[in-house]
């Protein structure tokens, strides 16, 4: 034991965070968790199931393949905004009158509301009326996003790089900023190409804020819920049900609050794994441990 | 509290959960836990071992409710020998 315990009363400060998050995340969770046991009549009427509804639902094949989807989209996601973010953030000015204006300019999609980006991205791949869908059957590619799957989902990843890919260019743009002109001066005198400074200077120095970028994008993409509902509905078929999506089917649209809790939980569990991969990697990349 | 849909075992699993945070709580302030690197690939603490021993027994409850139809306290037994080992040797 050391000689002096450390002072923790600090700790005490954080009280009440912790009991806004028992108030509005612990219980209502253990609620879910209870909930997943039992199959729920009404409030008065219960009967207690044990782990059925979890076998159930990971035997589903309408929750495999939800789960399926919702990792090619994430995935897909991030192949896409992270590098694209980049190449932004590269492309801005460090300095100069603009800057500010820019960058105004790259939030603005960041401020709009998820229902409508759905509605504009609804109306503007609309094969009839739409410009996007219009113009690209007017140069004789065939596309309807409310009848082809393949074209449903490259909508959606549109309208999600539309949407998002300006939080990583914005992540990665205070990154760059915050790399010394030292570090650019030295590879300038070594003679280093553009891409061996993007190698070697700054990606080192952006792993920080893309984790950062990453965790967000991956974590947002994983819980997408009202873009993909706006546009697609979830069609064509279930072409582009997400595991949020088929949740809600099932809680509000047919009220199996015991599948739906067991889902929750599952989902839940999912999330925190991945959450915890993130952490541990950034950690153990920092050598904070 | 009614409200809440209690059952036994899920009051049981969830009062399991509090006394083992507690526990781990008493324990860290009677010998302070030191970090170390043991066979998982990374350095631990002891909160770290425990909390990826519930995770490791969360999937394994997953993994057997979604491939077998055995009694799920073989599962329980597993996770709890996986959750040992990783406290001591992780």
């Amino acid at each position: 034991m050391p000689e002096t315990m450390p002072d923790n009363r600090a700790w005490l400060g954080v009280l009440p965070v912790l009991l806004v998050v028992a108030f509005s995340a612990v219980i209502p969770l253990m609620t879910v968790v209870n909930y997943s046991v039992q199959d729920i009549f009404d409030v008065h009427t219960r009967l207690f199931v044990g782990f059925d509804w979890y076998r159930e639902t990971l035997r589903d094949p309408r929750f495999l393949d939800a789960l399926v989807r919702q990792l090619g989209f994430s995935a897909a996601v991030l192949a896409l905004e992270v590098p694209l973010g980049i190449l932004v953030a590269r492309a801005l000015p460090r300095d100069g009158r603009w800057v500010g204006v820019l960058l105004v300019l790259l939030a603005v999609p960041l401020l709009i509301p998820w229902n409508v980006v759905g509605t504009i991205w609804q109306l503007f791949a609309r094969p009839d009326i739409g410009l996007l869908g219009r113009a690209v059957n007017e140069l004789g590619i065939p596309f309807n996003y409310t009848a082809e799957p393949l074209h449903a989902w490259i909508t959606l990843l549109m309208m999600d790089v539309w949407h998002w890919t300006s939080l990583v260019a914005l992540l990665a743009f205070s990154g760059l900023t915050a790399i010394p002109g030292q570090c650019y001066q030295a590879a300038a005198m070594d003679g280093m190409s553009g891409v061996q400074v993007f190698r070697h200077v700054e990606l080192p120095r952006l792993k920080s804020v893309l984790v950062i970028a990453v965790l967000l994008r991956l974590m947002d993409s994983f819980m997408i819920y009202t873009e993909p509902f706006v546009l697609t509905g979830g069609g064509p078929g279930n072409s582009t049900t997400f595991l949020s999506q088929y949740l809600t089917t099932m809680a509000v649209g047919q009220f199996d609050l015991g599948p739906a809790a067991a889902f929750s939980v599952l989902y839940f569990l999912v999330v925190l794994l991945l959450c915890w991969l993130f952490y541990t990697s950034v950690i153990a990349e920092r050598g904070e441990r | 509290m009614s409200w809440m849909a209690w059952t036994l075992p899920t009051a049981i699993f969830f009062a399991a959960v509090a006394l083992s945070l507690v526990v781990m709580t008493v324990w860290e302030r009677v010998s302070p836990s030191v970090a170390r690197r043991g066979v998982l690939p990374m350095v631990t603490t002891r909160g770290d071992r425990f909390f990826i021993a519930l995770l490791t027994a969360a999937f394994l409850h997953v993994l057997w409710l979604a491939f077998t139809d055995a009694p799920v306290v073989i599962a329980s037994v597993l996770a709890l020998v996986a959750g040992i080992a990783l406290m001591r040797w992780g």
